[in-house]
């Protein structure tokens, strides 16, 4: 999937925060001041002191000189971090993935997010306007990296969405300064006359490396696109891992169930507390030679129930060998999913349906013996061929696209592929008078059909069958077909196919 | 000698006192016997008939017995087949209340679509299929365990006694009702199964003698029953419901026929 970031830029962060917390300041031009060696400087002014022309960096009492009627308040130091967390925090109910970004912005991973919202345009527009109906002047933007969404959040004239893949362009006309460029570099460029990316962004990379280093290629390189820029995320999303170390390495098979054990009743108690169940989970033990022994489990829905997934764990222990033995276990769930919540039931008669939580417990302590792949539903599948006319299900919770066909005759049992017959018969159309099966010798007594079933040309070739419900003297019922129109060869067309009740 | 005569004492005096409910007290004894016996009655909420008729007065209390295992035999190919279609009628019954089947087998022919005429939605039967008979014994063991199940099938060649009474322990606590395929067993010994049947087909009859082949017949016997009767019947699937065909009926009919 298309990455996507948005780069919030809060231009008075800490001013804002405090005219919040004091309305009278509203009206009024004030800044934060702290003692930098000895000398009181200003750290953040408010709009009103930026347009008297204060800002940050500049001495308190040359503040004062220009305006004399400027507050100063005294800074508090952390206060910014605190303040985007928070807000950070707060961003969560738009995508999961936010980092703050130091000292006056944030960064939120919004890949597949903005859809939601119904497209880009309306999903920028709905974070800045309520950050901004809060009381914070903030400005947004939106990009394939993370260095472009903070260099037009930030320098941005023209437009704050810029499309996927188009990042250069939007890179050209800004400052160097976009670049998120330590001073020292943006000073160095200044000099030597690079006013816009565009400038210097032809020149060769060793030529580059060699005037402002490497950290300066990598940041041009991050907002490109062509390196990746991990993030600090606020709420790491934390994967569903348990650890447990041995004191003593574990060589038995009871000191394994209790590890087993120990891991799924923590697993399970976080499971269950964000309403989610596993649907894989693997067992990793690592042991003191220095191997490493992996067995997994699958489940047909999730499920959080300890004594459950342990059972279907039992099954697998005897094929964890411990050797020297194992000093450390690890028990990771790769695949989890929301859990329905189960209403109980006050009286159950007799049977439960296929959603019932006993059976896919049952199903699941099947399929780990003797695996996933011996144990099948059927729906019916809208073909006439009676070998294609059941599809395997793919999960209990399937439902038939159509109806079952009761209107035609079909045997109990079908054998895997017809068997060859002998016959005696009446051209053209009669079933046969008399055949032999497996050295026995069937007079047909009654016989309905034929019932013609063409074969599917857009499958496979080969010819119709004409299909007969034949009764022997003895009672027996049998379906036996021709296989295409007679011809000069007349042995060798009769099938037997199956059997019926 | 004591004994007798306390009996006939017995037995005079309530003669004497109430002619015709002696029937009643060794109905009633019998009841007792079965109780002692461990036989559970049927449970209430329970008392859905198999629509069986006189096979199942063959059953204690006249009840078609769930919860328990019943042994099918079957030597050949086609009475597999009709042994499928008169159990497929009994699930039917059992699976009223959207039950889901489980049917376990090694080289498993069954063709799902069919059993939709003996009333059984084939999508609500999983079907595990198996490499090895081993398994299908401990399958079946691990589903009848399983209360949510409304039946299990299984089909089997050979059960001894040791793995039968496995299963039974299984059934006792569940309340599962099983059922086991004997497909072409090599020897049919003692096994704890309240019932043993043989289905075999029957030549279909169409009224007036029309030409085609008619309603699924078969003939069923019931080989053995714990505390019932064994006995032997001759059934009809016929629009979903099983229909016993008296063959005096039959006789009657022929010789009116005859007659006419």
């Amino acid at each position: 999937m298309q990455r996507r970031f948005v780069s919030i830029w809060f231009r008075h962060l800490t001013t804002d925060w405090l005219t919040l917390r004091r309305p009278e300041l509203r009206e009024v031009p004030f800044v934060f001041a702290a003692s930098v060696r000895g000398r009181i400087v200003v750290t953040a002014a408010n709009v009103l002191a930026k347009a008297n022309g204060i800002t940050a960096g500049m001495a308190a009492a040359d503040a004062k000189a220009i305006v004399p009627s400027l507050e100063v308040v005294d800074d508090i130091p952390g206060q910014a971090a605190k303040l985007l967390k928070a807000l950070g925090e707060w961003c969560i109910r738009y995508t999961p993935l936010i980092a703050a970004d130091l000292p006056d912005g944030l960064i939120l991973d919004v890949s597949g997010c903005a859809h939601l919202w119904g497209g880009e345009r309306a999903y920028l527009g709905a974070i800045i306007k309520i950050l901004r109906s809060k009381g914070y002047d903030a400005r947004g933007a939106m990009a394939d990296t993370v260095g472009t969404a903070w260099a037009v959040a930030r320098f941005g004239r023209v437009k704050p969405i810029i499309e996927s893949d188009r990042q250069a362009d939007a890179l050209l006309p800004l400052p160097p300064a976009a670049l998120r460029l330590e001073p020292v570099i943006l000073e160095r460029l200044q000099k030597l006359g690079f006013y816009t990316i565009k400038s210097f962004i032809g020149i060769g990379r060793s030529v580059l490396r060699r005037r402002f280093g490497q950290g300066f290629l990598l940041r041009l390189d991050q907002a490109l696109g062509s390196e990746d820029e991990p993030l600090q995320l606020l709420q790491p999303v934390e994967p569903y891992q348990e650890r447990l170390p041995c004191l003593e390495p574990i060589r038995t098979e009871t000191g394994i169930e209790i590890a087993i054990k120990k891991l799924l009743e923590s697993l399970c108690l976080r499971l269950q507390g964000e309403g989610k169940g596993l649907r894989t989970a693997i067992l990793k033990c690592y042991r003191v030679d220095g191997q490493l022994i992996e067995v997994s489990i699958g489940t047909n829905r999730a499920s959080h129930h300890i004594g459950h997934l342990f059972k279907l764990f039992e099954l697998k222990i005897s094929s964890i060998e411990p050797a020297l033995g194992i000093e450390l276990f690890i028990l990771e769930a790769p695949k989890v999913e929301d859990v329905d919540p189960v209403q109980e039931v006050l009286w159950s008669p007799e049977g439960c349906g296929l959603e019932d939580a006993s059976l896919a417990e049952l199903l699941d302590r099947l399929a780990n013996k003797i695996g996933a792949g011996s144990i099948h539903r059927y729906l019916p599948d809208e073909h006439y061929w009676p070998e294609r006319s059941i599809k395997i299900a793919r999960s209990l919770k399937e439902k038939p696209g159509t109806a079952w066909r009761t209107d035609r005759p079909r045997p109990s049992l079908l054998l895997p592929r017809p068997e060859r017959i002998e016959v005696t018969s009446l051209i053209p159309d009669y079933p046969p008078m008399l055949f032999i099966y497996k050295n026995k010798v069937h007079q047909v007594k009654k016989a309905d059909g034929p019932e013609r079933i063409e074969r599917e040309w857009w499958l496979e070739s080969g010819e119709h069958r004409d299909y007969y419900y034949v009764e022997d003297q003895d009672g027996s019922r049998y379906w036996l077909f021709r296989s295409g129109h007679y011809s000069g060869n007349q042995s060798g067309q009769w099938f037997i196919h199956g059997f019926f009740a | 000698m004591q004994i007798t005569k306390n009996i006939s004492n017995f037995t005079s005096r309530n003669k004497k006192c109430m002619p015709d409910t002696k029937k009643d007290i060794i109905n009633r004894l019998r009841k007792d016997i079965l109780l002692w016996e461990g036989f559970k009655p049927p449970q209430a909420g329970n008392a859905g008939t198999f629509g069986l008729g006189p096979v199942e007065a063959a059953f204690p209390n006249s009840v078609f017995p769930t919860g328990t295992i019943h042994e099918m035999l079957c030597p050949a190919q086609e009475q597999v087949a009709a042994t499928t279609g008169f159990m497929a009628g009994i699930l039917t019954s059992l699976m009223q209340q959207g039950g889901v089947c489980l049917w376990i087998g090694v080289s498993r022919r069954l063709f799902p679509p069919s059993l939709m005429v003996f009333g059984v939605e084939p999508d609500r039967v999983i079907f595990v299929d198996l490499q090895r008979e081993k398994d299908v014994l401990w399958a079946m063991e691990e589903a009848l365990k399983c209360e949510g199940l409304a039946a299990v099938v299984a089909e089997l060649r050979e059960i001894n006694f040791a793995q039968s009474r496995r299963l039974q322990l299984a059934v006792e606590n569940s309340r599962v009702t099983g059922f086991l395929l004997r497909n072409d067993p090599r020897k049919v010994g003692a096994t704890t199964c309240v019932a043993r049947w043989q289905i075999t087909p029957l030549p279909s009859k169409l009224a007036d003698d029309l030409p085609g082949v008619g309603f699924p017949r078969w003939q069923v016997d019931l080989l053995k029953v714990r505390n019932g009767n064994p006995g032997s019947w001759k059934l009809e699937w016929v629009d979903g419901s099983f229909v016993v065909i008296d063959e005096k009926v039959i006789a009657n009919e022929v010789l009116e026929r005859k007659a006419g």
